[in-house]
């Protein structure tokens, strides 16, 4: 059996998505910037796409620029409305348990003149709107808080964020890749003035990204060039991935309700499943604020990476944040900041389900993995316990 | 990532487990580094008749654990003192680039094993 758990490093490309793609890499290739027919049709299906888009976060079409992945939307945000307001002030925050994308971004700006506040997070990995307070100066310019975590799947609490962002003039961003198109998202709602998606976390391709910029905030490109995007952001457009991104927003409107209720039943079944069956295991992230089909454990003297690896062999993709399974071989970020000391941090496991997983392959993985931790625990020094010293 | 060797060695590693009355004992690395190997070893005759692993870490830390053991039984403590982590990597059909680390981890533990052995034997020979 395969039992694909792995949604947050990407998910599959829904059919009907691949389906809307294909003409565009076939007889439709024109380029959407030309005067003839074929460029028009591109230039309209880029157009649908963002309504699309736009639908799915209840903001304005024009606000839409289309990128090409989610880390680029971040480090766009980022870079570009720090430079943007860099006469008002050079100190920005974000949190601990952003994205690589964010993270660099801003210890980019760091080494460039910026003071970038890293706002600590409780042991649910949540930020307290009372610190973000806290750290507010009169140079700050722009907060930027992930929506939810894909490590931990804890959501932020963006509304509170972005009231107090609001109140002292300070431009709020989310990275909302892993949260869009799998809950409920509102720019209108959370408050906020950016907000970073990617189509490849709800059933879109790969390579197709957009940042919403609320109207009449400016914003200094990354990529400079022609006209595409407003001049907001050049280079020729990547029209399929656009159009698959386009039909995977409408799919993941329409949808969204009914995939949020398939995977929480699954993934509730994996926690209960998994916990009931193996010791010393502990459920991380929050229990209730948290994406619907994100379970992510710590698991106690074994490695991830190994883990990993004999889950795979059985045909169950997973993802991990322990040092060994990170190609830079440091324990996740996240994972640390919320307190969670470096030998727990090894045993990281995640399991994020999708719409397409089903209870068969849940009933699976809580057989097989039990095992796994077994056979590793009976390799590992540490199976009395971690006191059990070298 | 791996070699098909080094899969065979992590998913059945040979000489899992401790050697309750060991001759020498080494271990190596740090959890919180990911990775902790320790090696049992059981020597006749200055050879090592018997070893045996317990690694707490990742799909190549296990493999060069099992690999290791391997190597060892049936050589003498001088041979085995020259088994090197070029030769470990070399064994597993070769090893990437960041996980080098473990084959070091592996020759180490190796190593820490026969000087516990070398320095008790030392001890008893003072003793008689």
């Amino acid at each position: 059996m395969r039992a694909y758990f792995d949604h947050v490093a990407t998910n599959p490309l829904d059919p009907r998505v691949l389906e809307a793609m294909l003409p565009y890499f076939k007889d439709e290739f024109g380029n959407a910037q030309s005067v003839y027919d074929l460029g028009l049709r591109a230039r309209d299906a880029i157009e649908l796409a963002r309504q699309r888009v736009a639908s799915l976060i209840n903001c304005k079409p024009s606000e839409i620029i289309f990128t090409s992945s989610g880390a680029e939307a971040n480090n766009f945000a980022i870079r570009g409305i720090a430079l943007a307001r860099q006469n008002r002030g050079k100190h920005i925050m974000v949190s601990r348990v952003e994205h690589h994308s964010i993270l660099n971004s801003a210890r980019f700006l760091e080494r460039s003149g910026f003071e970038v506040t890293f706002l600590p997070v409780d042991n649910y990995g949540m930020v307290d709107p009372e610190t973000v307070k806290k750290f507010i100066t009169k140079e700050t310019t722009l907060i930027s808080i992930i929506h939810a975590s894909s490590e931990v799947g804890t959501i932020q609490p963006l509304k509170e964020i972005g009231k107090i962002a609001k109140e002292h003039d300070i431009v709020f961003h989310t990275d909302a890749v892993s949260s869009t198109g799998n809950i409920p998202v509102d720019v209108q709602e959370l408050g906020v003035d950016l907000l970073s998606l990617a189509a490849n976390q709800f059933y879109g391709p790969k390579g197709a990204g957009a940042l919403y910029v609320r109207e009449g905030l400016r914003i200094v490109p990354l990529i400079y060039g022609g006209v595409q995007e407003g001049g907001r952001r050049a280079g020729t457009e990547n029209v399929p991935a656009i159009v698959g991104m386009g039909v995977a927003a409408e799919l993941a409107k329409e949808e969204l309700i009914e995939r949020m209720a398939h995977v929480k039943g699954l993934r509730d079944r994996l926690v209960v499943g998994l916990t009931s069956h193996i010791e010393d295991i502990q459920y991380t992230g929050h229990p209730q604020e948290r994406l619907p089909g994100h379970a992510s454990f710590l698991v106690e003297y074994i490695e991830g990476e190994a883990m990993l690896l004999m889950l795979a062999h059985k045909g169950i993709y997973a993802a991990s944040g322990s040092a060994c399974s990170s190609k830079a071989l440091k324990a996740s970020p996240v994972l640390l900041s919320m307190g969670i000391p470096s030998h727990l941090a090894q045993g990281s496991v995640v399991f994020t389900l999708g719409k397409d997983n089903t209870l068969e392959e849940v009933e699976y993985c809580i057989e097989e993995f039990p095992k796994i931790v077994e056979r590793l625990r009976e390799i590992s020094p540490f199976k009395k316990g971690w006191q059990q010293a070298v | 990532m791996y070699s098909q060797k080094l899969m065979e060695h992590f998913l059945s590693p040979k000489n899992v487990g401790e050697i309750p009355d060991a001759d020498g004992v080494g271990g190596e690395g740090n959890p919180v580094c990911g990775d902790v190997m320790k090696v049992y070893i059981k020597v006749e005759d200055d050879k090592i008749v018997d070893a045996k692993f317990q690694t707490f870490g990742c799909g190549a830390a296990i493999a060069v654990s099992s690999m290791i053991t391997e190597m060892a039984k049936g050589k003498t403590i001088e041979e085995a003192l020259k088994i090197s982590k070029e030769a470990i990597a070399e064994a597993l059909d070769g090893l990437p680039p960041q996980k080098m680390h473990c084959s070091n981890l592996g020759a180490d533990a190796l190593k820490k094993a026969i000087q516990d052995y070398l320095s008790k034997r030392k001890t008893s020979e003072d003793v008689n």
